[in-house]
């Protein structure tokens, strides 16, 4: 990673005003995406996953707001630019895929509408070139006949084949970079691994970053290059994905990692983390991970752990560089 | 598509005959017809003879029948108060009923569509806030009370419309029209502001909750991402999801605007179907009562059919037909 990093993101924060006080959903958020790259985001639900990635794209909707830090697309700043400014970056340079395909789509209209608006509104483009554009997109997507499928509405293509076509969308105009938000979790677990594999191809050959929100690590592990741990609205370890999954060095990781079952290994039992995630109003004053965690020392609960680098990963634990054994 | 408006005509004929039999029923209910025609002198064997003429002998189910294919012609006999054929006397104030009914039904639609967008659109502005509090006088006042509030301003005190009746008509045909002159123009002003008021403010409320439930569906959220305009996703994308249940309330509607127009026809003595049926009541006139219930079933019919037919219109999920999703 010698060039500029498509993504950056430093410190954000993002706040909930809600009526009894204000809740911090992201807290203090840094990391990068390089050119091409694909990371993976990892974490329980209400981590903040989601929300980082609604944060870079700039839908965070009220009462959520953006407080503090900044994100940077290409070295421009974007997480303070004025409304229409933000809409030209999205879908141009921004590309979104939510989780579930059959609500993306607006279902009174054909794909090819959908298609051909999204294309017109970021390339200078006539109705029958953005046409065209899109018969090419369905081909680059795997839609099968897509001169008659692209006057087909959205009721009739399966749910694989719709996010194919939600897929096909977030790259129309050619992003820089896809905000992936577990865009496989909704699909029967036989499409799913064409639905990696087709967005791992695409991105590939065109050189599009990913940011992959994921619960799964099977995922993570077959696409990503880096992978991100988060856990109550924090970065808890973020590195290399094979030295993350192999040498965890956080201990809510080792605990996600533990709990992966493994085909060549015999193993009695999953590992579990016991307890959840603390509500975003009662988060502890250390670690957040502490009253969880198998290892906490004194200092977790004073103290809050920062990144630190820890082998090729870096990690928020105290413990980071501690000598200690990995369960197999 | 096809079985399907066969089956909505076919429910439609059976709503059709399970009304004829209320009205069929009247006849033997309310008052006795011999009496009624022949006055209180008459001797006993007038009344069998004249019973025998009418078929009042033969047994209910072979009355019932003829009455029914009376009914299908547009034969309700005479009515008892008028001795004129009450298939004219509906033909003479049909005219006057329909232009009331769906010039109110249009106005209620466009400016109820149109204001209820706006305040959905612009939630919090003081516009928006003025006019959903005058919706709420539309839902909450009877309708006499507006028409008479508006005879009170525009008729008494500014003098600029008419108070009562339809001005003057143009006859085409059979049809008399009072949109051709100046006075018949001026004449509706006010009774059809009268009974679009709470259809408009209906619809208005229904557009504005669809809309702002369209409005936080994810495909919104996914047009937003693609960076499209904020009023091409409004305009476009959640109108037209909107308008799928309003059409169903707004058809609905127009079937009770024609139907109940009475009570705006009494205030505004406007020469309607209405009107003549508030008069039939209070002499118990059968037939005319009779003829009328059977014209409110048809319109609410009717109305229904042309809804469900709306709906292949709007709603593409519905038009496929054979054609299926294809599996994955």
């Amino acid at each position: 990673m010698t060039e500029k990093p498509v993504l950056e993101v430093k410190g954000l924060t993002l706040d909930f005003a809600t009526r009894r006080g204000t809740l911090r959903a992201l807290d203090g958020v840094s990391f990068t995406i390089g050119r091409g790259e694909v990371l993976g985001v990892v974490g329980e639900s209400g981590a903040g996953k989601s929300l980082t990635g609604t944060a870079i794209i700039g839908l965070v909707e009220r009462p959520g707001r953006i407080t503090g830090g900044e994100i940077r697309l290409n070295g421009q700043r974007i997480d303070n630019l004025p409304p229409k400014e933000m809409r030209a970056i999205r879908g141009r340079k921004i590309g979104m895929i939510f989780q579930d395909p059959l609500t993306s789509l607006n279902p009174v209209f054909r794909i090819g509408d959908q298609l051909t608006e999204t294309l017109q509104a970021h390339l200078p483009l006539s109705k029958a070139e953005a046409r065209q554009r899109a018969i090419e997109l369905l081909i680059e997507v795997g839609i099968p006949a897509p001169e008659k499928r692209i006057d087909g509405y959205p009721h009739e293509f399966s749910g694989g084949m719709r996010q194919r076509v939600v897929i096909a969308l977030a790259l129309a105009a050619g992003p820089d970079l896809i905000v992936a938000d577990e865009p496989t979790t909704a699909l029967d677990v036989s499409v799913q691994a064409q639905i990696i594999t087709l967005l791992k191809r695409l991105c590939r050959t065109r050189g599009t970053s990913v940011m992959l929100i994921t619960h799964d690590m099977g995922v993570i592990a077959e696409t990503a290059d880096r992978v991100a741990v988060m856990y109550a609205g924090r970065i808890a370890e973020i590195g290399p994905v094979a030295d993350v999954i192999r040498h965890p060095r956080h201990p809510y990781a080792r605990g996600l990692m533990g709990a992966i079952p493994a085909l060549d290994t015999r193993v009695k039992r999953l590992t579990q983390i016991s307890g959840s995630m603390p509500r975003l109003d009662s988060i502890p004053k250390g670690c957040a991970f502490q009253p969880r965690c198998t290892m906490a020392i004194p200092r977790c609960s004073l103290e809050r752990p920062e990144l630190v680098q820890a082998g090729a990963s870096r990690a928020a634990c105290w413990l980071a560089n501690a000598e200690t054994e990995v369960p197999a | 598509m096809f079985a399907y408006s066969i089956r909505s005509i076919a429910q439609g004929l059976l709503v059709l005959v399970a009304v004829a039999f209320i009205a069929f029923s009247m006849f033997r209910f309310v008052g006795d017809p011999v009496a009624n025609m022949l006055g209180q002198e008459a001797t006993l064997q007038d009344r069998q003879e004249l019973s025998e003429r009418l078929g009042l002998n033969d047994p209910w189910p072979v009355q019932f029948a003829q009455f029914i294919g009376n009914a299908a012609t547009g034969e309700f006999g005479v009515s008892y108060r008028q001795a004129r054929k009450v298939s004219d006397l509906i033909k003479e104030r049909l005219p006057a009923t329909v232009e009331l009914a769906v010039l109110s039904a249009l106005v209620a639609t466009f400016f109820g569509v149109l204001l209820g967008v706006y305040v959905a659109i612009n939630r919090t502005g003081f516009l928006s806030n003025a006019i959903m509090s005058i919706s709420l006088i539309g839902v909450s006042l009877p309708t006499f009370l507006i028409g008479i509030g508006l005879i009170y301003i525009f008729a008494v005190e500014l003098r600029w419309l008419p108070s009562f009746g339809r001005g003057e008509t143009v006859k085409i045909g059979w049809w008399s029209t009072g949109l051709l002159t100046e006075s018949g123009r001026k004449s509706l002003i006010m009774p059809v502001l009268t009974l679009a008021f709470f259809q408009l403010t209906l619809i208005m409320r229904l557009v504005r909750s669809e809309m702002l439930e369209v409005m936080r569906a994810d495909f919104i959220r996914f047009a937003r991402a693609r960076g499209l305009g904020e009023r091409v996703i409004e305009l476009r994308h959640a109108l037209r999801n909107t308008l799928v249940p309003v059409v169903t309330i707004a058809g609905l509607q127009l079937g009770s605007v024609i139907a109940f127009a009475i009570v705006t026809e009494t205030v505004f003595q406007w020469p309607g179907l209405g009107a003549l049926f508030v008069n039939a009541v209070q002499f118990a006139d059968v037939p005319v009562m009779a003829a009328y219930l059977m014209f409110v079933a048809a319109v609410f019919v009717i109305t229904n059919l042309i809804v469900d037919l709306l709906y292949f219109l709007l709603d593409p999920r519905l038009r496929t037909g054979g054609r299926t999703a294809k599996g994955h």
